[in-house]
């Protein structure tokens, strides 16, 4: 297992948190947490086996929190010095007291038992920032060279963090972090006379350190031979026809699906309306705990911090709340929400389940997603078991366009790649298709999820939420599963062509 | 040791061909809420050093935050050494040189706090407090940031620039949450914010809300007020890069190679245009480049801009471009910038909105759009969502409220089938005001405003 680095253990960590924790007591503050983060991130970007741009940048600095007389205080400093920090607690005292004339609900937070001296590494094996850039950009010219005998223009990208988190608060947690994720993608266009389009791997991004990129949890080698050709039958498809189609949905699009519908509408501040002026409230309502018939009896969700390998995946989160597994839909029925401590407690659920995160020191914590996933069936069927039951359908791979409305009703998903499905089998490539659906009709279709066999864990580094924004890394697992009547659009008709 | 400091010792200390150090100071200060309650709040500064060093025709780019002194020589030999490793890049050009000074390049930083909000906090309470007695509930948002960037160059380039960002937004709904109503202003220091004005407005809007009137899907003609238009043309302005257009592969790429400048885009002689010096959404007068990507190059550090015509009278103008680009391109250079003004023919008529919606036999008037995403970018076919209010408008006026309705739309291709543009004016853009924030835009007329499908939030 991986230790955390020494340089970020040698920074003032608890001189910092001891002064600000003590100055805010002074002020009466009756919560205080303090939080020193470095994230540190690297992006390289490549056209045409050439590289683009750059950039190795680091964030730095911390953040203290406090509740005054019922009313949060937020205040982020980047001086590391202990008269600066409980500078930046008097701050956040300040920022309490200007806010008391629009604050009508006392804070209160739910209790966790204390984490003394609390240390928790993520699962990786090599430091991505400890590999030289330049055999870095070698090996993504290289995989861009192969993709560009089959392509016109091939453009390659790799986004690495290194997360550091040292969190302490006035109740005696004091927990030390450190998480790696990458995310290598690859994208091949190409023209004809009839116009152009283009295909992106579907590997996921994962925490996991450099060796995802040089034979560990993913086929590089295999999926990026097979991209050529399957850019060339994508360019030479028939339009789809629009129309009602069953649809078996690869795990490559499903996690996106998870991640909009069920993901978002199930974080308990969407649904008390914390969100509504900007991401939006939830269909999921509160007063429907326990009742709501969210899908069909083979759905089960769960929310987890924990699962090895998942972008979401934490030992503590950022209110000192250790990561946890909780389920979300049972047996097609609504069963729980994300939350963080201010919602646990004032809806009466106890403990929190640890869903808080703030991606940066200037940022104040806020309910963030964990890893929502979909279970497979224990001994379920295969994808192609799956296809085998569709009359006429499509077979949907790999995510791309995503909408969906501010209640997360209706939603439109387009994919990297379709393929028809007639009397059973895959019958070739379809292009311009996009589904669209509402979100309870969607799951409320769903026949059958596949077995484990067929599970993968997707995600994304960059779910947007809140004001000011902050973006959250988030993993979705799900198997294969097969709808029952979906609505397709033929994209090229939407236009009006 | 101060940003300009900080500047002047990290050029000194490049040992490389060439130099480029940009140093960004900021503030913040923020409240937010929901169902007339504080939901959080903050301040915050940042400081951040980013060394673009240059060995040939390689670079390295090195970002760091809260640099202490004693890192500084550190970061400079990281940014050094990985100009030395680096692959030549292909948009390497001579550095600009330099032209006068800021004047104000010495000056120091006057951060943002808390204390901006010292008038407004008791105001908001106060429209809280209205509200509540009105059955209603006020959710929002409210910033206001200062960046100072520093911009120093070894070839002499001594230039800042200064960004006061201020928004507020404030969204009212009823308290069964059935109906929504939105409303958006850029300020520069919050005292000119007439947050009851702003609460009275919506609360206008949700009373006619009151009537609802159930239509289907279909095609309508749409009222689009200056908030949606500002979503849906900083989009298009986010997908005009040369260098895409050139590869063939985005809506502005000509068939069979080149670009589609020069061609007529609208039928009516609409301009969309950016300015650095236009009046309330002043920006940055010159480039800066954190990093080179599709649409900008680090090399480019410094150039100075000036109005530019992206369409002028309908016909597509400019791209946008680095000097790398306008080579390929055969085009002059014409930068991003960081506002967007669009307009109606000159001299020609420019009713309000209001004076649209009394010309309109029958049609739909829209607050505003959200979760904008690309669905083809050949065509640039967007897809979103309605949302705060879709109005049913009758024989001039406003009959009730309609259902939100999913749409599928191309920027570029509604440009051509405009009926009317209305006055232009100063809008906060309602999904896209996270990234840019400063537009001047007017109400438009789409005759057949393509609603895809029937949104059932509310």
């Amino acid at each position: 297992m991986r230790q955390i680095d020494p340089d970020f253990l040698e920074l003032p960590l608890r001189q910092l948190a001891d002064a600000a924790l003590q100055r805010a007591r002074e002020l009466g503050a009756q919560h205080a947490d303090f939080r020193l983060e470095r994230v540190r991130a690297e992006t390289l970007s490549l056209y045409d086996t050439r590289l683009e741009g750059a950039m190795d940048a680091d964030d730095l600095g911390y953040a203290v929190r406090v509740v005054k007389d019922g009313t949060w205080g937020f205040a982020a400093g980047i001086h590391l010095t202990p008269e600066a920090a409980a500078v930046v607690a008097e701050q956040a005292v300040r920022v309490a007291e200007v806010s008391a004339p629009i604050n009508r609900e006392p804070i209160e937070l739910a209790a966790e038992p204390v984490h003394a001296d609390a240390v928790w590494v993520s699962a990786y094996d090599v430091d991505p920032f400890e590999v030289p850039a330049a055999d870095k950009v070698g090996l993504l010219a290289e995989w861009s060279a192969g993709l560009l005998k089959g392509a016109d223009h091939v453009s390659a990208r790799l986004l690495q963090v290194k997360e550091q988190k040292f969190y302490a608060d006035t109740a005696g947690t004091v927990t030390t972090q450190q998480r790696v994720r990458v995310h290598p993608k690859l994208n091949a266009m190409k023209a004809t006379e009839s116009g152009f389009d283009d295909m992106s791997t579907i590997a996921p991004p994962v925490g996991r350190g450099y060796e995802y990129l040089t034979g560990t949890g993913w086929d590089w080698q295999g999926e990026l031979a097979r991209l050529p050709e399957l850019l060339a039958e994508k360019l030479a498809a028939p339009s789809v026809e629009a129309g009602d189609y069953d649809l078996v949905i690869d795990p490559s699009n499903l996690w996106l699906t998870i991640h909009e519908s069920i993901g978002h509408a199930t974080e308990l501040d969407r649904a008390l309306g914390y969100e509504a002026a900007y991401a939006g409230t939830s269909f999921a309502t509160f007063d429907q705990l326990g009742e709501l018939v969210y899908g069909s009896p083979v759905m089960n969700v769960t929310g987890d911090r924990t699962v090895e390998h998942g972008l979401a995946t934490v030992g503590f989160d950022d209110e000192g709340v250790q990561g946890q597994s909780f389920d979300i839909v049972k047996d097609g029925i609504l069963v729980g929400y994300q939350l963080d401590r201010r919602m646990a407690l004032m809806k009466g659920l106890g403990r929190s389940n640890g869903c808080a995160f703030a991606d940066s020191p200037g940022h104040m914590p806020i309910q963030r997603m964990a890893n929502v996933s979909l279970a497979a069936a224990p001994g379920g069927p295969s994808t192609e078991e799956l296809i085998a039951g569709v009359e006429r359908g499509i077979y949907i791979v790999g995510d791309k366009s995503w909408s969906i409305d501010m209640q997360r009703y209706n939603f439109q998903f387009t994919g990297q790649r379709a393929y028809k499905i007639s009397h059973g089998k895959l019958d070739g490539q379809v292009r311009d298709f996009a589904y669209q659906a509402t979100t309870t009709d969607f799951w409320q279709s769903m026949e059958a999820v596949g077995g484990p066999q067929t599970y993968v864990l997707g995600g994304a580094f960059n779910c947007g939420k809140g004001q000011p924004g902050q973006v959250a890394p988030v993993s979705h697992g799900c198997p294969a599963a097969l709808f029952r009547g979906v609505r397709i659009l033929n994209t090229v008709q939407e236009g009006g062509k | 040791m101060t940003p300009q400091e900080m500047v002047e010792r990290a050029l000194e200390l490049s040992r490389n061909d060439g130099c480029v150090v940009l140093v960004d100071e900021g503030s913040t200060a923020n409240l937010r809420f929901a169902g007339n309650t504080l939901t959080t709040n903050g301040v915050a500064r940042s400081a951040r050093l980013t060394v673009i060093s240059i060995a040939g025709q390689g670079v390295g780019v090195v970002s760091r935050a809260a640099v202490r002194d004693e890192q500084l020589a550190d970061v400079v030999a990281a940014a050094d050494a990985a100009a030395r490793d680096a692959q030549p890049a292909e948009d390497a050009r001579p550095l600009v040189e330099a032209g006068p000074a800021s004047p104000h390049w010495g000056e120091d930083v006057r951060p943002t706090d808390i204390g901006v909000f010292e008038g407004f906090a008791p105001a908001l309470g106060e429209a809280f407090s209205a509200a509540e007695a009105g059955g209603r509930k006020l959710y929002g948002f409210a910033e206001h940031s200062l960046t100072s960037t520093f911009l120093g160059t070894s070839t002499g380039v001594r230039l800042r620039h200064d960004q006061p960002t201020g928004r507020l937004e404030l969204n009212a709904k009823s308290g069964d949450l059935k109906r929504s109503a939105w409303t958006g202003v850029s300020t520069q220091d919050f005292t000119d914010v007439d947050v009851a004005a702003l609460g009275n407005s919506l609360a206008q809007r949700l009373e006619w809300a009151k009537t609802r009137v159930d239509l289907p899907a279909g095609r309508y003609e749409t009222l689009l007020p200056p908030s949606a238009v500002a979503d849906l043309m900083i989009y298009m302005f986010w997908s005009s890069g040369a260098r895409d257009a050139l590869d063939g592969r985005s809506v502005f790429a000509k068939p069979g190679g080149g670009t589609r400048v020069g061609e007529q885009l609208a039928t009516l002689p609409v301009s969309l245009s950016s300015d650095p010096g236009a009046a309330g959404i002043a920006c940055a007068p010159f480039v800066t480049a954190h990093a080179s990507g599709r649409e900008s190059s680090v090399f480019d550090n410094g150039l100075p801009l000036g109005r530019t015509d992206w369409i002028k009278d309908g016909r597509l103008e400019a791209l946008l471009q680095t000097r790398y680009s306008a080579e390929l391109s055969g085009l002059p250079v014409t930068p991003g910038i960081d506002n967007l003004i669009m307009s109606g023919p000159a001299g020609g008529p420019s009713p309000s909105l209001e004076e649209m919606i009394a010309s309109t036999r029958r049609g739909l008037l829209v607050t505003c759009l959200w979760y904008i995403r690309e669905v083809d970018p050949q065509t640039l076919l967007l897809t979103g969502l309605t949302r705060d209010g879709v109005y049913l408008v009758e024989h001039g006026e406003v009959v009730g409220e309609v259902n939100n309705f999913r749409f599928n739309e191309s920027p570029v291709d509604l440009l051509g089938r405009l009926t009317e543009v209305g006055a232009s004016a100063q809008t906060l853009p309602r999904e896209w005001n996270d990234y840019f924030q400063r537009t001047i835009m007017p109400p438009v007329r789409v005759p057949d405003f393509n609603m895809s499908t029937v949104s059932q939030a509310s």
